[in-house]
């Protein structure tokens, strides 16, 4: 049985429209007949409700807390199309670029028409996938959980996806993409999020994340941040190098102190940013045009500001280390095309397609088999793509919850306060 | 008619009733369940507040250019123009309501930007130009919903008969006079049907800003925060109420000025 967790508000606004639009015609004018549609309206509403209260759950609460969503046991046919929610540069059909294109293939051999929507931030994935209108997403480790235990993801029988096989064993069953031994989805690629700056008129390049929180930087007004919650984690990491004794064993795991700490520095770092960003373009057109000198991006963005060579910018990861992003492709539980889905989620972690997408978005492919078909030999080794001791050094956006992620009890801060914390801090 | 009382008044009670209701922490399932939890937050945190404040202010100033702008324009084709080029001076003035209101937005963040127009015609002057922030997003505002402002005021200005501006010149009064006591008197109702649109549209724009405010934020970023990056839509309905009020209480106000018994 497929438990009904999350279809959220806005299918149950419609659902009540919808009623209301039939009833229009029969109607007469009144007071009365408004109120009396008003409470039909929000009794349609509190009647779904009673089922998911039950089901709901935090993820202390062990496993017992996941939706029971069946596993898909044989695939069919394609079903002719496919909807994705993709990160920027993951669904690429050679309309950015013709060269970069794996999507038109998969929609030569599996008949599968993809429409993708970009996803800007995990929250907004989060948010997407909650409608149902989609079939799948590439979910980094802060929308994972959130999906799994809302219910809004199906399991994933990792036996009809043949490619998942030679996926390097450091990314399966990992706490972000599966529950009690059993996986959530595929992993697709993983990297690091990079301290980047304009290599004209910013020398020498930057090589600490001191660059971006130094309050007394040069560069006032031309910095810039992810403008996302998660991003408090940036803060954090920061603080792990330079401020020891406050104990921050992960900067996704935050009591008062820690949290309030990264806050602070995130406030005063809001004096010299000039800019917050979540939409990429937003981000290649103020490093190109210049609004932009220094701050935290992607290597994607590094990518499309260089490939036009009107304006250069250095990429690092510097000397504390970064928080970044494994992506998992996850299948939703109301996927209208299931089968297309798996095939999809077949074909990009085929070593050839794995190899397209993690060069162009610059990150380390899942898949071990990719590294032989990357256009640059050393793809591989500059990413450290099958290296799991530099994986392990990479702080991966983790959902943020009350029990804290390093074992020290339920003092840490929740996602939701540090959406609170986000708004203030850009005040 | 039914139909507008219950799409407008339904899904704005529908919206004060998810304002009561809260999500779970972790999945951001909405939990329905009463509490006040959200308009105590609103309440309590400060920078609410701050938000708050800054978003009437920059409507409001929205407002003032707007009104000031339009005085001239106003005049000029209701008085002076001859009817058919009244015609078509109204036509031009609707003329930039075809374009996309995005198309606008990102054409003055090019504007805006370092090394862009406004930037390059304040070089030769030795002016700094602020770039992206609060005071480019008054701006941009106020050039986006300026039309919305002329036209009533043009509307005004047309029926205030011309004996009257006569009269206060062969009086002897000067033009600002003139303006003082007799065209803006006659005239008010109609500065207020206009602001009533660009503070509204003010209070509700959380686009422009994100394009070309810099790191500024207004109350409706708080809303579209909270239901895109938070997935939190029951504090987004509450929020929501902020500016539903603000402008309740603005119209309260201006009704006591007749200006709603033109519309």
């Amino acid at each position: 049985m497929i438990v009904t967790i999350g279809n959220g508000a806005s299918g149950c606004y419609l659902e009540g429209m919808m009623k209301l639009r039939s009833k229009k015609r029969t109607l007469t004018l009144s007071t009365l007949s408004i109120a009396a549609a008003t409470i039909l309206l929000l009794a349609g509403c509190s009647s779904s409700s009673n089922s998911s209260a039950g089901t709901t759950s935090t993820p202390g609460a062990a496993a017992g807390g996941v939706p029971n969503v069946p596993l898909a046991k044989a695939l069919g046919q394609g079903e002719g199309a496919l909807n994705l929610i993709a990160w920027a540069g993951y669904a690429e059909n050679g309309s950015n670029d013709k060269t970069v294109d794996w999507v038109t293939p998969f929609e030569k051999t599996t008949g599968c028409k993809v429409n993708v929507k970009i996803g800007n931030t995990s929250d907004e994935m989060v948010t997407l996938m909650k409608t149902g209108q989609y079939d799948g997403v590439s979910a980094s480790g802060d929308a994972t959980l959130r999906l799994i235990y809302g219910g809004d993801v199906a399991p994933v029988n990792t036996s009809l996806v043949p490619n998942y096989a030679t996926v390097s064993d450091f990314l399966k069953n990992q706490k972000w993409n599966s529950v009690a031994g059993q996986m959530y989805g595929i992993p697709h690629a993983w990297g690091a999020n990079v301290l980047t700056s304009n290599a004209s008129k910013v020398t020498p390049a930057p090589t600490s994340w001191s660059a971006v929180f130094d309050p007394k930087s040069p560069y006032k007004g031309k910095v810039t941040a992810y403008d996302s919650p998660i991003y408090i984690a940036d803060a954090a990491l920061y603080l792990m190098s330079t401020k020891p004794d406050l104990g921050i064993k992960n900067p996704y795991a935050l009591d008062d102190k820690q949290f309030t700490a990264a806050v602070d520095l995130l406030k005063a770092q809001k004096l010299i940013v000039g800019e917050y960003w979540a939409d990429y373009t937003k981000a290649v057109q103020s490093f190109e045009s210049g609004n932009t000198l220094l701050g935290t991006s992607w290597q994607v963005i590094v990518n499309m500001v260089n490939s036009d060579k009107k304006v250069k910018v250095n990429a690092t990861v510097p000397v504390e280390g970064a928080t970044g992003w494994s992506d998992t492709w996850m299948i939703s539980s109301k996927a209208a095309h299931p089968n297309c889905m798996y095939k999809w989620m077949d074909h990009i972690i085929s070593p050839k397609a794995n190899a397209q997408v993690s060069e162009y978005f610059g990150e380390a492919p899942a898949q071990t088999l990719a590294c032989a078909q990357t256009v640059d030999k050393n793809f591989c080794a500059t990413y450290h793509a099958t290296d799991a001791a530099y994986a392990s050094k990479i702080y991966y956006w983790t959902t943020p919850t009350t029990t804290c992620l390093d074992g020290r009890g339920r003092i840490c801060k929740d996602y939701a306060a540090w959406t609170q914390a986000w708004t203030a801090i850009k005040g | 008619m039914l139909w507008l009382v219950v799409a407008y008044l339904g899904s704005l009670i529908v919206m004060f009733v998810a304002a009561f209701w809260s999500t779970n922490d972790f999945t951001g399932a909405l939990v329905r369940k009463f509490t006040t939890n959200n308009f105590h937050t609103l309440i309590t945190e400060s920078v609410y507040r701050t938000i708050a404040v800054r978003s009437i202010v920059v409507a409001s100033i929205v407002t003032i250019v707007d009104a000031v702008v339009a005085i001239p324009i106003a005049f000029f084709m209701a008085k002076i123009l001859s009817p058919r080029w009244r015609r078509i001076m109204v036509a031009l003035v609707l003329l930039p309501l075809w374009a996309s209101y995005l198309v606008k937005a990102y054409a003055w963040r090019t504007i805006f930007s370092e090394g862009g127009v406004l930037a390059w015609v304040a070089s030769p002057f030795n002016i700094h130009t602020p770039g992206y922030g609060l005071g480019a997003t008054t701006a941009v505002l106020a050039y986006l919903w300026l039309p919305y402002m002329i036209l009533p005021v043009f509307a005004g200005l047309e029926r205030l008969p011309d004996s009257l501006l006569d009269a206060s010149s062969d009086l002897g009064a000067n033009a600002w006079r003139t303006f003082r006591t007799i065209v803006l008197p006659i005239t008010y109702p109609a500065f207020i049907a206009g602001s009533i649109f660009t503070f509204s549209l003010s209070m509700g724009d959380y686009i422009i800003v994100k394009i070309v405010g810099g790191k500024s934020q207004l109350f409706a970023n708080v809303v579209y925060d909270n239901i895109g990056t938070a997935g939190n839509l029951p504090f987004a309905a509450a929020a929501a109420m902020v500016p539903v009020v603000t402008i309740i209480a603005y119209l309260l106000m201006v009704r006591r000025s007749g200006a709603l018994d033109n519309l």
